[in-house]
């Protein structure tokens, strides 16, 4: 099968139902390694066992990113290249990169009270990222509420490309303000700023997490087909009646 | 294992991603079962795409 084939939305069906399996018990195998690393893992000189925090906070906030990434290639799939599977794959990947923008709110607040004294605070990295958050849902609303999908595609893939222009302010928030939360400790110039015995586990989480997202995904991706299907059919029903 | 002064926090946020992750989850499954079912439902009453038509002999 080559990746043009992939365009057809029943020969990606059927690549999704043969992958999904596979990838179900990678994710679960991950998750299993990643959490008995995670628990098994030296506490922080500074930050104590409160660091186990981290090995959730930051795959989800990784993910929060590139979710929304992923969303603007697709808005670029759907407004340059037409594909027909490009708006299928930015709306199934709105709700999971909200879900991982939340995941990734709450944990830094409760890792934020403890270290901070605080659960929130209005610094560049925290309102960048709940702008995210609130972008998400706002797409979300967007593809819910205009009734012709064509529409809704086209809008949201321009609402897309406009909101990646938050994703370098969420990464380099910490570098062009003075901003309570840290700067970046693994994906910066340099080598991670993190001890290999803490930042092993967190690779391994972030690969489950990644796995987790691919996952949900594709299902997702599936689902919206699908509803697809569904909604052509009923049109042809109401067009018998 | 001992979680420190701040087991509190560890457990909510641990807590918070796990609810999350069965919530996402859920929500593709079910989806998918209304979706299936939805789907046999229409084709039960004869309404198929063209490509279904043309398989059948």
């Amino acid at each position: 099968m080559s990746f043009t084939d992939l365009a057809n939305p029943t020969r990606f069906l059927a690549l999704v139902q043969r992958l999904l399996p596979w990838l179900a018990a990678a994710t679960v195998v991950a998750f299993a390694v990643g959490l008995a690393m995670a628990f098994n893992a030296p506490d922080d000189y500074q930050q104590g066992a409160t660091v186990k925090i981290m090995f959730l906070h930051v795959p989800a906030a990784w993910l929060s990113m590139f979710g929304w990434a992923l969303m603007s290639v697709a808005a670029l799939g759907t407004l340059v290249w037409r594909h027909p599977l490009a708006d299928v794959a930015a709306k199934a990947a709105a709700p999971i990169g909200a879900a991982f923008t939340l995941m990734c709110l709450i944990t830094g607040s409760l890792w934020g009270r403890p270290m901070w004294g605080t659960f929130w605070v209005w610094d560049a990295r925290l309102t960048s990222v709940l702008v995210l958050f609130l972008m998400y849902l706002a797409l979300m609303a967007l593809y819910w509420t205009t009734e012709d999908p064509a529409r809704a595609s086209r809008a949201a893939a321009i609402l897309t490309l406009v909101g990646a222009i938050n994703l370098p302010v969420i990464k380099f928030s910490v570098d062009w303000w003075n901003t309570l939360h840290q700067p970046a400790s693994v994906i910066r110039l340099g080598a991670p700023a993190i001890h290999p015995a803490i930042l092993t586990p967190l690779l391994v989480m972030a690969l489950a997490f990644a796995l987790l997202f691919l996952t949900l995904h594709l299902a997702a991706m599936r689902n919206e087909i699908l509803r697809r299907r569904v909604r052509t059919l009923q049109l042809m029903k109401a067009d018998n009646a | 294992m001992n979680l420190g002064a701040h087991a509190d926090f560890i457990v909510a946020a641990y807590a918070v991603a796990i609810a999350l992750t069965v919530a996402l989850i859920a929500w593709v499954a079910l989806d998918y079962r209304a979706q299936r079912r939805i789907l046999l439902e229409l084709e039960q009453q004869g309404i198929t795409r063209r490509s279904q038509r043309e398989e059948k002999p």
